[in-house]
């Protein structure tokens, strides 16, 4: 595993002040810094911007897959083995539909999920952390070269941070 | 600088003391603890013994009588079912409502789901008698090249049924993941370890919240029509049939409403003892059994203008058959069953239109006894009654269900109640991070300006 990068980590306790450091970082420059909460919150997203999630996606071609897989399955195996029940037609859409929505709602949450493991993974952040941001801090990690540190840490105390440490 | 917090403390907890008090509750357990796990898991085992003797000499030894071939096992297996309804609509429903109260419950709610299904589902393999053969309701590639039959409402009930179950479970998974990370920072021993697999790495950043949250949503809007269907295709296991009482368009949603209040009624059964042992009445508060007692209101009454409905319809209808099924459920030799159905869940909801009941703990779990005992009868009713008495009079017949349904119905609850107090013991069964959300993150105070 690779060496966490090194930077500076300032600890909250205040909602606002950390959306000020967060602005702050943004107009000097800074992009790729790390914001860590207990909960979601509407004013750190919306500093942070982000855009949406897509997760969506993987929800949507989920569901898609098993209303598909659904009809395709129980019409097949249908064909597959004709015979007649209660003289309804051997291929009956209609009873099918009961099968085609619970596999779209069985994949479309299977893939959210799958969508979910992957997008965490592939945006993780691996800078310092500290336990106590998912008590009741707020964390904002920033990634710099130890010459630049000085002056982060000055910035991140100006706007409200209870603790600002460097990790190397 | 001159900082200070809003004060709100004096009637809100901090987070910080919402994660100690939660995390407190899975501290040693108590002899109480000990005790009722040794019942859940002797009233188990003595399910486990009927069962193995079930298996070793038979169907025959349950008192399945033609024509009642549906009998206690199938009518668990619907009371199993509705039970599990009401988990998912305080954690999917009411979250997409945005309803605040539901943080504190939906847990031990969503965790009675996953452990309801779990029972439910056990059901169906010990009614087909051969266990071991249970896999013969799921499509697969066999050497006779036989498939199963999807016109049947009883596969879409394997499909319905397994989807609910995955969902529900995926959904619980999901909503712990913060909550254990919360955990294992403090934790220690193996219980550090068992939090730290579980917690999968969550250190609640930006990116993580950024999909989570959108991942819960969708989860959440993909759970709410999902519970809708769920007891409406178990209702069609009788509708589709032509049954005197069974075959009716209203069973949908008379069944939807009666899981419901079903699943409400459970809650409550369950939250009353849990708040007391844990400790937690700071956060399950008087206004949380309050809100679950109108959700009972409302679902109680659908469940009441259902069953009045049902008697309307078969007298309406002019079909003698469906007026006969009627008039011998409620004057027949099952006369009993239906008056405590319709007294338990008909009549003694309406103490809920006072408010001194709503509030009143005790009174309400009392209550939801008498509803879970009404809405386990109402199933006898429909299923057991309805058999017992179709359109030959010569085809008539008696059911009396056996010592070994008897007991395997008892083992039931044992071994949910077994899950249900283990889950209790190793991870919270109140949200920690969704009770900390509808608290406002404390602000530094803006100096006033001008």
């Amino acid at each position: 595993m690779a060496k966490p990068p090194g930077g500076v980590l300032a600890l909250y306790r205040h909602v606002d002040a950390a959306v000020d450091s967060i602005r702050a970082l943004k107009e000097k420059g800074h992009r790729d810094f790390t914001v860590y909460t207990p909960v979601p919150n509407v004013e750190i997203q919306q500093a942070v911007g982000h855009r949406v999630s897509p997760v969506r996606l993987w929800t949507l071609a989920g569901g898609l897959t098993g209303c598909v897989s659904g009809f395709a399955l129980s019409l097949w195996m249908s064909y597959d083995w004709p015979i007649v029940v209660g003289g309804k037609p051997i291929g009956s859409v209609i009873p099918y539909v009961v099968i085609a929505f619970e596999l779209t709602i069985l994949f479309g949450a299977g893939a959210t999920i799958l969508g979910l493991l992957y997008h965490s993974w592939r945006t993780r952040q691996r800078g310092a952390y500290d336990g106590s941001c998912t008590d009741d801090r707020i964390g904002i990690f920033v990634p710099c070269p130890a010459e630049r540190r000085t002056a982060v840490e000055e910035m991140l105390n100006a706007s409200g941070a209870e603790e600002v440490r460097v990790e190397a | 600088m001159a900082t200070s917090v809003q004060d709100e403390r004096i009637t809100q907890p901090t987070y910080h003391e919402i994660t100690r008090d939660i995390a407190a509750t899975l501290g040693k357990p108590s002899r109480t603890y000990y005790l009722l796990l040794a019942i859940a898991i002797s009233v188990f085992g003595f399910g486990v013994i009927a069962l193995l003797y079930q298996v070793r000499f038979g169907l025959g030894v349950a008192g399945y009588t033609p024509p009642v071939m549906w009998g206690v096992y199938i009518t668990t297996f619907v009371f199993w079912v509705g039970i599990a309804h009401s988990g998912t609509l305080i954690s999917a429903i009411l979250y997409l409502f945005r309803s605040a109260w539901r943080t504190a419950v939906y847990r031990t709610a969503e965790a009675m789901t996953v452990f309801a299904v779990m029972t439910a589902g056990l059901f169906p393999l010990i009614h087909v008698g051969r266990i071991w053969y249970a896999y013969w309701l799921f499509p697969y590639p066999n050497q006779r090249q036989l498939w199963v039959n999807f016109k049947s409402p009883l596969l879409w009930d394997v499909f319905a049924v397994s989807t609910y179950f995955t969902v529900s479970t995926l959904f619980l998974i999901m909503g712990l993941i913060p909550d254990v990370a919360a955990l294992r920072e403090k934790a220690t021993g193996w219980r550090k370890k068992l939090y730290e697999l579980t917690s999968l790495g969550w250190r609640g950043t930006d990116q993580q919240w950024r999909h989570y949250t959108r991942a819960y949503l969708y989860l959440a809007a993909l759970a709410t029509p999902l519970v809708l269907s769920v007891h409406s295709v178990v209702s069609w296991d009788f509708a589709m049939s032509i049954v005197p009482g069974w075959h009716a368009t209203i069973f949908a949603p008379y069944f939807v409403a009666g899981a419901i209040y079903s699943g409400v009624a459970m809650v409550v059964t369950l939250l009353v003892p849990l708040r007391k042992v844990f400790k937690v009445e700071r956060y399950i508060t008087v206004d949380h059994f309050e809100n679950l007692s109108k959700l009972l209101l409302l679902t109680g009454m659908i469940v009441g203008y259902a069953y009045f409905i049902e008697y309307f319809m078969a007298w309406y209808s002019g079909s003698p058959y469906e007026r006969a099924s009627f008039w011998n459920r409620a004057f027949g030799d099952y006369w009993w069953a239906t008056w405590t159905m319709l007294i338990c869940n008909g009549f003694l909801p309406f103490f809920l239109f006072f408010k001194k009941v709503r509030r009143s703990i005790p009174a309400l779990f009392v209550l939801s006894l008498f509803v879970n005992l009404g809405m386990w009868f109402e199933r006898f009713v429909i299923i057991v009654v309805s058999l017992s008495f179709e359109y030959e009079p010569y085809a008539m017949g008696h059911y009396t269900p056996s010592w070994v349904e008897w007991a395997i119905l008892a083992g039931s609850f044992g071994w949910f109640f077994m899950w249900f107090l283990l889950f209790a013991k190793n991870f919270p069964t109140v949200s920690i991070t969704e009770v900390k959300e509808i608290i406002p993150m404390p602000r530094k105070e803006r100096p006033h300006h001008g």
